[in-house]
């Protein structure tokens, strides 16, 4: 059974639909990759996993189990399933680097404080932040704070890790040290989708790659298929551009 | 000029005529007080309350919506005015101070509103989308996230507003209420020189309004919420 079903989802921003005829399956620990232009829906179909922009019709089963977005309590159920990192980092500003990765499973979860903290401290000891425990995130670089964004997810222990274009706010000397804890992920089997415009990244860890144009799922397959033998005629012209840059 | 002034001093500042003007001082400062803390706690919840998206909720922030716009845009007197007849209207034997009171209230909830509304909106969207993907509840987001990065931005304008508020209260006495300016026009009228009054109620209320201002900039240094402290 896929660890994650998407079915024919489609989502609109206000009257423009900006999603449609999604379908999607993702076994547990695949690493899926969404590549397409800017305002192919690809940002907006992890929006949409998290229920930050509800669905208008289709659905998502998570483990087989159909989550209804509209219901509170499945959308509780959903989230802490999945965690997402965000592009901008949204690392909480009025909260150091620890508090912002045990805040969720202490006042959320209501784990206890020392129990979260010590796996918090771990987390992040394995994103390469350990050192800065205490600071908040404007007195780190860009990667240090995305760093610490991967940790605060990872610190709600969920299934699947949405990726959201993590390296594309950062300078280019700081997009490895993000990379690189993205691989740390991928060599645990934690399953991701991962949306990014590193080519070379998404064709190093995918287990399958989607392209999307215009809402639509234009074509999926493996790396290889997807960048040396593209099917779909828009697939070879967005592979041929991004390839000779 | 001085001179007479000099020579009103000893019966301006006889005993009873000092705890008139402490009674009034009393009196301005209750009315401000009362009227910061509760104008405070419910501008807050007003504003909370607009920002929910809840659609069972739409009728209570319409309701809200109205109350704060509405009572921006009436002058202090006109409010003051309207409370004083309307509880006339319904027989209730409320004392002038009360309605005072529930003016002063009205007014300090109304602009306090949408000074934190404003405020709380400043906080930029995406520590929103992030607590919601965290499964922070609306008043965890509100409380553990948004407010303690709007304090910053909403505290300035409150206390501005505190302070004009002091003064704001003066017109309280146009019902009749005994209270900073009610008392400098009672000693005027019984022949002391108007600069000896008027300076003393403006010192009265620079006594009260300095110290408040004092406090707002201590707390916006004490809540930033960054290292920026």
């Amino acid at each position: 059974m896929p660890q994650l079903e998407i079915v024919d989802l489609k989502a609109n921003y206000g009257a423009h639909t900006v999603l449609e005829r999604i379908n999607l399956n993702v076994e547990k620990g695949e690493i899926v990759s969404l590549i397409g232009p800017s305002g192919s829906g690809k940002s907006t179909l992890l929006r949409v996993l998290m229920g930050l922009l509800p669905p208008i019709s289709g659905n998502v089963r998570i483990d087989g189990q159909v989550l209804d977005y509209k219901n509170v309590h499945q959308l509780r159920t959903i989230r802490s399933r999945m965690a997402i990192v965000f592009q901008q980092y949204n690392l909480f500003q009025n909260m150091t680097v620890l508090e912002n990765v045990t805040v969720a499973p202490i006042k959320v979860k209501g784990r206890p404080r020392r129990e979260v903290e010590d796996y918090a401290i771990h987390l992040l000891e394995k994103v390469g932040m350990g050192g800065k425990l205490k600071a908040y995130p404007d007195q780190l670089s860009g990667g240090q704070q995305q760093r610490v964004a991967i940790a605060r997810a990872l610190a709600l222990q969920p299934g699947i890790m949405l990726l959201d274009e993590v390296t594309a706010a950062l300078d280019p000397e700081l997009v490895n040290e993000v990379l690189d804890t993205v691989r740390l992920l991928a060599a645990d089997g934690m399953t991701m989708f991962i949306v990014s415009h590193e080519m070379g990244f998404v064709r190093e860890v995918s287990s399958k790659v989607v392209f999307m144009d215009g809402g639509h799922v234009v074509e999926m397959g493996s790396a290889q298929q997807i960048f040396d033998a593209p099917q779909q005629a828009r697939t070879r012209e967005f592979v041929g551009k991004i390839l000779r840059h | 000029m001085f001179a007479q002034m000099l020579n009103e001093l000893p019966s301006f500042f006889s005993y009873y005529n000092l705890l008139f003007f402490a009674k009034a001082l009393g009196t301005t400062f209750a009315l401000s007080a009362i009227g910061c803390i509760v104008g405070f706690t419910l501008g807050f919840a007003l504003a909370a309350i607009r920002l929910t998206t809840h659609p069972a909720l739409t009728p209570l922030r319409v309701a809200v919506t109205l109350f704060t716009e509405l009572f921006r845009r009436i002058p202090f007197l006109v409010t003051l005015m309207l409370v004083f007849f309307v509880f006339q209207a319904m027989n209730a034997d409320l004392g002038m101070f009360t309605v005072a009171l529930i003016s002063v209230c009205v007014i300090a909830t109304a602009f306090i509103a949408e000074i934190v509304r404003s405020g709380l909106e400043s906080v930029h969207h995406n520590q929103w989308d992030a607590a919601a993907t965290l499964n922070f509840s609306y008043w965890q987001t509100l409380r553990l996230v948004v407010v303690p990065q709007a304090w910053k931005i909403i505290l300035p304008p409150v206390f501005g507003f505190f302070v004009l508020f002091i003064k704001d209260t003066a017109l309280a006495s146009q019902i009749g209420v005994v209270e900073l300016a009610f008392a400098g026009k009672t000693m005027n009228n019984k022949g002391f020189s108007a600069a000896l009054v008027y300076g003393t109620v403006l010192m009265l209320y620079f006594a009260l309004s300095y110290p408040l201002a004092r406090f707002g900039k201590y707390l916006e240094t004490r809540l930033a919420p960054t290292r920026n402290r």
